[in-house]
């Protein structure tokens, strides 16, 4: 174990190293890589790398990047990759194919926003595309977490109850290229943590096609199995994380978050770093003697719907706060986490921080007086603050 | 199939023990690539092999989940992405010391056009992978659209009109890469098909194969004269099954007709018994220029190696 400062591109490729090297008595591990700003530096460490039975393919698009760990994958070795925004768009196609053929791919995602015009900074529009996708997504609030949630998606993917790729996010610069200090675990913890993949459906010598035709009633099955997959994660998780606490020495997050939630009758729901920026609110407001708490939502897929449902159950007054917009009707985060509220509290939707907009304490406070004044719940309220 | 068309291979110890095309099969009769299918079975003999397949005919051919009519490993790809998924099932085989030949299977639209970049992309990187094109020169799957592969004067379902442009040289494409094999294969040829394919699959680094593969539903001709037309294609010129090494020597075993007379009547002959060219008045005399100005670069470039 070493302290290091590091940032959040670097933990990620730091991390994918060590859960690479894990899988050395396995298949071995590689992926495709592509670059795209602000994840390139993740793929050029990752690339400096040396690996025993393993290599990193450098292909020509997103769309190979991802295909290039679909085969791995299949083949049954540990495969990663990473990207952003319109990276990801490009990728997309594939994003789906690696989910549906249940290939614990594991990717790191920068959040950053859809172009053109083009904009490198941050927001989370270009992953909630992928919400439906059949990924489990990941959204983090430091590096330390961004280090740590790629052990976990491994742990997760490749259990197999499981058996489902999954993408970890973290927000354009703000962790990005920002440096923090990580705690890297020596690698024969993370071999203890991350047992040598067994893909049971690898494709090996037995004639068999992966991927074929599947008529409506295949296609039914197919889905409720992925579904009950994902149905399996908050279990799997909550095992993986007694696992890491046990060998590493401290818990990754819940999916859900809470910030003093006990006795919160105001909660502010948000993701990714803006959830740091709540919690300054959140101190400030309880030194005014309000009852406000914060709630972050790592885990989005699947959604944590039980969990928000019982941290929301006492709040009468709800602030979602969304880094993204699904244009024509509101916040993504909102149009969820709002059917977890209960019947008769106002629920208010902030969009804010679009295309790296700087979040401020003073912003979300100002929202936080807008949500104690209002009678009733608005439309969605785009705040500009750049 | 049809024992003389595979020059009497059948049943001999050149028969994989499981075929790669079983019966149950969803192709078409007639179908090029079923013959494609048959003379890679018989080129991979006791080779593993594993295949990458996108979203074409090709995928359709095994039929419907749970069951397969391919008697070989193969894992369906999206439709540009055939060898950059059968890039991470080679690596994998090499980490691994396992002898798998991997194999791309990809129509021409997966080849030409939306598959292009990540088949050159692979090409350029010298994957160990053997690319197979089986080239119907049209999106067969989709029914019948135009693609890049389809030749001057053809009608598609979206060129009413014939199409307007020469296909293209998608050979001159790959040789430019300078991979360690380039061939187009004649399914009219049996026994040199499967050698060069035997060849292609015992060779490392990049290797492309490209078949002229009749579709009688989109060329608008009869299902039994599929190997026919090929042999027209090549007597006539428009087809030229040649061999090129390391993207620089240049090897012609197959012919044409020696005569231009007698490349003419192929080539008037192949137009003939082809819907798709009857429809609308091929130019013969510009697609017989094109056919010329293409062998000419051909000739030099096997006087140059």
């Amino acid at each position: 174990m070493s302290l290091e400062l590091l940032s959040a591109n670097h933990a990620a490729a730091l991390a994918a190293t060590l859960a690479g090297k894990a899988n050395v008595k396995g298949r071995g591990f590689g992926g495709g890589v592509y670059p795209i700003t602000p994840q390139s530096e993740c793929v050029e460490l990752l690339c400096r790398q040396e690996f025993e039975k393993g290599a990193l393919v450098r292909v020509e698009s997103e769309h190979s990047a991802m295909g290039v760990c679909i085969g791995m994958a299949q083949a049954g070795a540990r495969s990663f990759t990473a990207s952003s925004s319109n990276g990801l768009a490009y990728m997309t196609e594939n994003v789906f194919a690696a989910s549906f053929l249940r290939l614990p791919i594991v990717m790191m995602a920068v959040n950053r926003t859809l172009g053109p015009p083009w904009n490198i900074w941050v927001d989370h529009g270009d992953t909630l595309m992928l919400r439906d996708s059949g990924w489990i997504q990941f959204y983090c609030e430091d590096n330390q977490e961004v280090f740590d949630s790629i052990l976990m998606a491994y742990r997760v993917a490749e259990d197999h109850r499981v058996l489902v790729p999954a993408m970890v996010c973290q927000d354009a610069f703000v962790l990005s290229h920002t440096m923090m200090q990580i705690d890297l675990p020596e690698q024969a913890a993370v071999d203890r943590f991350l047992p040598v993949l067994d893909l049971p459906h690898r494709l090996a010598e037995r004639p068999v096609t992966i991927g074929g035709l599947d008529h409506a009633h295949e296609t039914e099955v197919h889905r409720r199995q992925h579904a009950e997959a994902l149905e399996q994660v908050p279990l799997v998780y909550a095992e993986a994380q007694d696992a890491f606490a046990e060998i590493f020495g401290r818990r990754p997050a819940d999916p859900v978050v809470p910030y003093r939630m006990e006795d919160a009758e105001i909660a502010l729901v948000s993701m990714g770093t803006t959830a740091s920026t709540v919690k300054a609110v959140v101190d400030d407001a309880r030194r005014r003697g309000l009852p406000v708490g914060g709630l972050r939502v790592r885990m989005f897929r699947p959604f944590p719907e039980p969990v928000l449902r019982a941290e929301l159950s006492n709040c009468a007054r709800i602030g979602i706060l969304d880094r993204d917009i699904s244009l024509g009707h509101g916040g993504v985060l909102w149009s969820e986490v709002r059917g977890a509220a209960p019947r008769d509290a106002i629920v208010q939707n902030y969009i804010l921080g679009l295309g790296g907009g700087d979040v401020r304490p003073s912003h979300v406070s100002d929202l936080l007086d807008d949500l104690l004044r209002r009678r009733e719940s608005g439309v969605p309220d785009l705040v500009e603050v750049a | 199939m049809d024992h003389k068309l595979l020059d009497g291979m059948v049943g001999t110890e050149q028969d994989r023990r499981e075929p790669l095309l079983r019966p149950g099969n969803s192709n078409c009769g007639g179908c090029g690539m079923s013959l494609s299918l048959n003379m890679l079975s018989r080129a991979v003999r006791e080779l593993p092999i594993q295949m990458a397949i996108p979203a074409c005919c090709g995928i359709v051919t095994p039929g419907q989940y749970p069951f397969s009519a391919f008697g070989a490993p193969v894992v369906a790809s999206t439709f540009a992405a055939s060898a950059a998924v059968a890039t991470g099932l080679s690596r994998v085989a090499e980490w691994n010391g396992e002898s798998t030949r991997v194999i791309a299977f990809a129509g021409d639209g997966g080849t030409y056009d939306i598959g292009l970049a990540t088949l050159s992309a692979a090409a350029e990187r010298n994957e160990d992978l053997l690319y197979i094109c089986y080239d119907n020169e049209i999106y067969g799957n989709t029914g019948g659209q135009r693609s890049s592969a389809t030749p001057l004067g053809a009608t598609t379902t979206t060129t009413p009109s014939g199409k307007l442009r020469l296909k293209k040289d998608i050979m001159g494409i790959m040789a430019a890469h300078r991979i360690p094999y380039a061939a187009s294969l004649s399914v009219g040829h049996a026994e040199d098909m499967v050698a060069k394919i035997r060849f292609a699959l015992e060779l490392t680094g990049f290797r492309f194969l490209h078949i002229l593969s009749p579709c009688p539903v989109g060329w608008k001709s009869e299902a039994a004269e599929g190997v026919e037309l090929v042999r027209l294609a090549i007597r006539s010129g428009l087809f030229p099954v040649y061999e090129v090494f390391d993207g620089e020597r240049t090897l012609i075993r197959i012919e044409p007709e020696p005569s231009r007379e007698g490349r003419r009547e192929a080539l008037e002959a192949y137009f003939g018994k082809q819907g798709r060219f009857r429809k609308n008045e091929v130019n013969v005399d510009e697609v017989e220029r094109a056919i010329e100005d293409q062998w000419a670069r051909l000739r030099r470039q096997v006087a140059a190696s």
